[in-house]
């Protein structure tokens, strides 16, 4: 097994969070793991990724120029990453801000309306989660109970907090699984 | 210690920690800054403190006092900011002290860029300040080799009284990998050193100097520290990998280079090209030697840095044209790809088959 997901969105979106927190359950669930933010001058407002590596082997290179996988939070992160994933690859596209569709037709496309859905159950800010919920229901690379136990030890004795970010990754979840089975019955 | 996903940055400052040491003296760059950051924090719950001079060249002198008075001492920057250090470390190291540097590496020269970069490779291995000195210089490539290396590097430095660098890039400080520390000393636990200023009541006053106006003393001096320098020879540290039965090509990289050649070997593999790795883990001392030997099986030699080409004198040093030596190098905080390398290989093997 050897994954390379990119995550990209504006600054403040919390994609450096959720990659840190597929990190962490990769690396609870026994994968060797590497996190790598971008961390080039931005301007405020601009854009902001980080690539987390899962593979059961040691990982050489934390960076990669073909990711598996993408999640693209706004619109500037998918016109920079769609061509770079490999056929074959996942691409979790946030649709509140993405006014376009991905072009490819070579890789699964999971559309999901991460503010909107982040609103409902309570925090547009848990937007990153849903996102995050999607992929893992898409992919099936971490189980998404390894990344609920993150959350409890990300947020002690925050119970309000925790539980809404589960809600948050599990409606994502449910959309991702749904469409990738779609996506086989096709 | 379970393992913990930890930024290279804080690792470092975490294994300095349980490497005894608990003085911090430094001043913020980037991208090196989660270290102050992590020891500003870290230090005061064990009784350390952390100081936050007013410039490099201060920090510089705090170390060369501190290790005067026998504690464990360590600084971080980044390359401009190492480069204000050399005043202080050139002291220190005509004055035989045990320091901890570290120098996360960024594009240069003069204010360069905050991106990786091994530009500092010269600087950190033939000296770096005025005078006729070396240092011991450790390259790390992951996180858990990061805290590790600072961890030895603390021993080494008491071990040889001298100054010991560990040189990592952005990449290395900034990516977060699962770490686990093993033993934990304790300041109370480390072994004395009885040349410190530490009080001289009941005994002789310790010296601790790096002025000899007698040309004799100094050239006595300077060939006791070259000794020095030739007995560290001995700490020399390499990995070699995918070495065995020769290859075609061999790459020799150290630090973020040394990974990414590792997934380019992968790549390469399942295009029937069969690339070894040689990284040297101690830049200074060398390890010549064992270099020398690897390439002996391999077809080609490939050096790859981030660097128009440092390191690369020091390959061609150890080879002494006994097979072709070429150069690949990213710059300005540019950093191949395992593609990119393969590419190269490719290239390679075509013209010296």
């Amino acid at each position: 097994m050897h994954n390379e997901i990119v995550m990209a969105g504006f600054g403040g979106q919390g994609v450096l969070l959720i990659g840190k927190m597929l990190a962490y359950a990769g690396m609870n669930a026994g994968n060797e793991v590497t996190w790598l933010p971008s961390y080039g001058p931005e301007m405020r407002g601009g854009t902001c990724n980080c690539t987390v590596v899962l593979s059961s082997q040691p990982i050489g290179s934390p960076i990669t120029k073909r990711p598996h996988a993408l999640i693209a939070l706004n619109l500037p992160s998918l016109d920079k990453f769609e061509d770079s994933v490999r056929p074959g690859g996942i691409i979790v596209v946030n649709t509140s801000l993405v006014t376009r569709l991905p072009r490819r037709t070579d890789v699964t496309v999971v559309p999901v309306a991460a503010n909107e859905i982040a609103k409902e159950v309570g925090n547009a800010k848990a937007a990153n989660m849903v996102a995050l919920g999607a992929f893992l229901g898409a992919s099936g690379l971490v189980d998404k109970k390894g990344v609920e136990g993150v959350l409890a030890e990300a947020f002690p004795n925050r119970q309000k907090l925790i539980d809404l970010n589960k809600n948050a990754l599990q409606r994502g979840f449910e959309i991702g699984q749904a469409h990738t089975a779609a996506v086989a019955a096709r | 210690m379970a393992k913990k996903l930890m930024k290279g940055c804080e690792a470092i400052g975490e294994a300095a920690v349980h490497a005894g040491c608990r003085l911090f003296f430094g001043y913020p760059i980037t991208p090196q800054n989660e270290i102050p950051e992590y020891m500003s924090a870290r230090l005061p719950q064990v009784g350390g403190t952390f100081v936050q001079a007013e410039s490099e060249v201060a920090a510089s002198n705090m170390l060369y006092g501190a290790a005067g008075a026998g504690c464990r001492v360590i600084t971080s920057s980044s390359s401009p900011g190492i480069s204000l250090m050399q005043e202080g470390l050139s002291y220190i190291a005509g004055a035989e002290l045990p320091v901890v540097v570290v120098n996360i590496m960024r594009g240069g020269p003069g204010l360069g860029g905050i991106l990786p970069s091994q530009s500092d490779y010269f600087q950190a291995t033939k000296g770096g300040g005025h005078g006729d000195y070396r240092v011991l210089v450790l390259a790390p490539s992951t996180v858990q080799e990061a805290a590790d290396l600072v961890i030895d590097a603390f021993d080494l430095a008491d071990k040889y009284r001298n100054p010991v660098m560990v040189v990592g890039d952005g990449l290395i400080g900034q990516m977060m990998e699962p770490v686990e520390f093993k033993k934990e000393i304790k300041p109370e636990q480390l072994p004395e050193k009885p040349w410190a200023t530490t009080g001289c009541a009941g005994r002789n006053p310790n010296i601790i100097n790096s002025l000899y106006l007698d040309p004799e003393e100094l050239e006595a001096h300077n060939w006791k520290l070259y000794a020095k320098y030739q007995e560290m020879a001995k700490e020399v540290r390499y990995e070699a990998f995918n070495t065995e039965g020769g290859c075609d090509v061999l790459i020799v990289a150290y630090g973020t280079v040394a990974r990414i050649a590792k997934t380019a070997i992968e790549q390469a593999r399942a295009k029937g090209l069969k690339i070894g790795l040689f990284r040297p883990i101690t830049l200074y001392p060398y390890p010549s030697e064992a270099l020398a030997k690897t390439a002996e099986s391999a077809k080609v030699v490939l050096v790859s840095e981030l660097s128009t080409g440092q390191m690369v004198e020091d390959v061609r040093a150890a080879i002494a044209g006994r097979k072709p030596v070429e150069f690949f190098g990213r710059v300005g905080g540019m950093v191949m790809g395992p593609e990119d390398l393969v590419e190269q290989a490719e290239k390679l093997v075509a013209v010296h088959a």
